[in-house]
């Protein structure tokens, strides 16, 4: 294994640039570096300009989303000995407007994500005293895997049909849709539906299933859409058979 | 500063790309992808296929005999092999999204997906056998 890694880090400064340019960096590879210790490193110690975003370093926070080598790669978790000898070329990911050098805009997603409510909608709360909502291990394995979603957007980053239908909800904001309906404590699946099933929400998808391959916590968000598909269908079915409510 | 002077939000210029026309060459997938949407003009073409040759076999012996000569010409026999390999994809990716999109519950608990995946296979065999059996069988 080399000793030291190029990294080929995109650039754009919004006062000066009208696209994004590339500059070389030199940083140490060390088999338990990270993509983002060689950011860290060109910012440190090379070049104070550099501009991206992270934070706990441990895939937890879900900030420090890039694509690496044109993969959407969560760089606290993408190692770069796995790049020797390198280039590695780290670019902002892709779908998104660039804010400067490495830093998407992602107010889309925020907007989109509290169209869905994920939270627990309660049509009537219990009182206090009652005590907690309870479930059975059964009932939390069922959402437990969409609960994993960290908000890191790679699967925006992957998805050709949130590149080519801005208006699309998207993976995570549905899979996190998903996530409270599948909750036990929760009674505004209802409430989701009328976005949900709109053209721009799970019709939107056509199941490319990229979304899921570059998950980095394994939550399927493209099997969270069509599971959405299916039981959306069954819904409006049983509305037409039972204009009258379904029990 | 004057009172009036009031705080302007900074509103950097945002870099936006436009979307290649040619998106879909740049990953296998997404080429995968397409084709599994071409598939269903083949899929369409295979129904009305189908649907001509339960028309000429209700017009009678003739009307049959030069369907199946027009079948059997090298332009049709062709476009029915195509049709063939994009249904036998499109079935193929539709049974492995089944075990994705169904959750099936027996006794509390969840069916493995590749037992729904299985079973879609077996339906699927036990169709081809039974239409083999009408066609071939004495």
């Amino acid at each position: 294994m080399p000793d030291r890694i190029t990294l080929e880090v995109a650039r754009y400064h919004p006062e000066e640039d009208s696209a994004i340019s590339f500059q070389q960096y030199e940083v140490p590879c060390h088999k338990e570096w990270v993509v983002l210790d060689g950011l860290n490193y060109v910012k440190d110690q090379l070049d104070g300009t550099l501009t991206y975003r992270w934070s706990c370093r441990m895939g937890v926070c879900g900030s420090c989303g890039m694509n690496v080598n044109g993969e959407p790669k969560l760089t606290c978790a993408t190692f770069l000995a796995d790049y020797a000898p390198g280039p590695v070329r780290v670019e902002p990911m892709t779908n998104f407007p660039v804010i400067r050098d490495l830093v998407v805009e992602i107010g889309d997603f925020m907007r989109k994500l509290t169209e869905v409510k994920p939270w627990i909608v309660r049509k009537e709360e219990k009182p206090l005293s009652e005590g907690e909502y309870r479930q059975t291990p059964s009932e939390l394995e069922e959402y437990k895997q969409y609960s994993m979603c960290i908000n890191c957007l790679l699967c925006y980053a992957a998805c050709p049909i949130y590149g080519l239908e801005p208006d699309f909800i998207g993976p995570a904001a549905i899979a996190l849709a998903q996530r409270y309906n599948l909750d036990s404590r929760d009674e505004g699946s209802s409430e989701r539906l009328e976005i949900l099933s709109q053209h721009e929400g799970i019709w939107g998808c056509t199941f490319v299933g990229e979304c899921t391959k570059v998950c980095p916590k394994d939550v399927d968000p493209a099997g969270a859409i069509q599971r959405y598909k299916l039981s959306a269908s069954l819904a409006s079915l049983k509305r037409l058979l039972m204009p009258w409510g379904v029990p | 500063m004057r009172a009036s002077t009031g705080y302007t939000e900074y509103h950097p210029r945002w870099l936006r790309h436009r979307k290649s026309t040619y998106w879909w060459l740049e990953r296998l997938s997404y080429l995968a992808f397409i084709l599994r949407e071409l598939s269903s003009v083949f899929v369409v073409w295979t129904v009305g296929f189908l649907l001509l040759l339960v028309h000429a076999v209700s017009q009678g012996d003739n009307s049959y005999r030069q369907f199946l000569s027009w079948s059997t010409s090298t332009p049709v026999l062709l476009l029915n092999l195509t049709s063939l390999s994009f249904v036998v994809f499109h079935a193929v990716t539709w049974f492995r999204l089944a075990p994705r999109a169904m959750v099936v519950h027996v006794r509390g608990r969840r069916l493995p997906g590749a037992w729904i995946a299985a079973s879609n296979y077996l339906l699927w065999a036990l169709a081809t056998l039974s239409v083999a059996w009408l066609l071939l069988g004495d």
